[in-house]
């Protein structure tokens, strides 16, 4: 079963229909708003590994005290993001800004995973640094971008410029996964 | 006397009419706007956690109120930019849209609420506001802010 079949599997589950048709708006509102206890708190650990702001907070602390918030806050963030998928599957699949945040929010993990198991696992030799070391700075740097580009991305998938039932270029036809059905749509 | 003409005035005028006929202007500016309430979610939160005993809770209050203020400052200074200009694309939906009046009304009153109240709070010596009192200046912010995000959100649904 190739992803889109899966897809268009799920489509067709009663649940499917039920979230679409039913509290879709709600869900993402839910989705967007609790961007601000996510990504603001997360925003906010970046910029003091940057040495922009609780300049004077040991770097810990701020880690300690704000990441089980940032933690709560993705987990709604997946479960909410996993329904509004859930909810249109197959065009959700197809488009191009879907699967640009997929791969940026893997890069962003990556980018987690390397700095809790690198530089952060020496924190106490630079807890009250003002700036933090380079390897530090680079993690918060990488992460302020790819969030950047990943909240833009989500916003996009809303707009249909891409989508597979109108004609797109070879490329976008290509990075969407359009199938030549997909245009009578 | 009606606002209605001031809100046709405004869904006329050059720029509400060239985002409206854009294609991208008005979901990049949407963006921008989003990218804003992440900044200003976390800097109101930062604080209004800390009144509520969670967080940093360690810090000063005065001091995370400082440390916050600039990204407070200019994320709001980014959404009163960017919301403006997508007011002006569509001001006339929005004067018949009761989350646009919620919005509004809202985000009056969490600005003067924060600039005014929970400021004095935030930046007064520790000890001298009682737990109760900086507990209820932070539930009443969060409750505004809270309006305005969903309020603004509500308004592309109506």
């Amino acid at each position: 079963m190739s992803g889109l079949e899966f897809c268009q599997w799920l489509a067709d589950t009663p649940w499917s229909i039920a979230l679409h048709e039913g509290p879709y708006a709600l869900i993402e509102s839910v989705h967007v708003l609790t961007l601000c206890i996510f990504l603001g708190l997360a925003v906010m650990f970046d910029l003091r590994l940057l040495g922009v702001t609780m300049r004077r907070v040991p770097v810990s602390e701020v880690a300690h005290r704000l990441l089980p918030w940032t933690v709560a806050g993705f987990v709604v963030m997946v479960i909410s993001g996993a329904l509004l998928f859930y909810a249109i599957p197959v065009r959700s699949y197809q488009s191009i800004f879907f699967r640009a945040k997929v791969v940026m929010l893997v890069l962003a993990g990556l980018n987690v995973l390397v700095f809790h198991s690198g530089i952060y696992r020496r924190v106490s030799d630079w807890d009250l640094a003002v700036v933090a070391p380079r390897a530090a700075r680079m993690a918060g740097t990488v992460s302020l971008i790819l969030w950047v580009l990943i909240v833009l991305s989500g916003r996009m998938i809303a707009y249909n410029w891409f989508d597979c039932y109108k004609p797109q270029s070879a490329l976008v036809t290509w990075l969407a996964g359009c199938v030549p059905g997909d245009l009578v749509k | 006397m009606s606002l209605l003409p001031l809100f046709e005035w405004c869904e006329n005028a050059g720029i509400g009419e060239a985002i409206r006929i854009s294609t991208w202007l008005f979901p990049v500016i949407e963006g921008i706007h989003l990218l804003g309430l992440c900044v200003i979610g976390g800097a109101i939160l930062l604080v209004d956690m800390r009144l509520l005993g969670l967080g940093l809770r360690r810090q000063p209050v005065a001091e995370l109120a400082r440390d916050s203020r600039p990204f407070l400052i200019g994320s709001l200074a980014v959404m009163l930019v960017t919301g403006p200009l997508l007011f002006s694309s569509e001001a006339v939906k929005c004067y018949y849209s009761t989350a646009f009046w919620f919005k509004m009304t809202s985000l009056a009153l969490a600005i003067i609420f924060t600039f005014t109240v929970r400021q004095r709070v935030t930046l007064a010596d520790e000890g001298r506001i009682s737990a109760i009192r900086a507990r209820i200046v932070a539930l009443v912010s969060l409750a505004l802010w809270s309006g305005v995000g969903w309020g603004g959100r509500w308004i592309g649904f109506s």
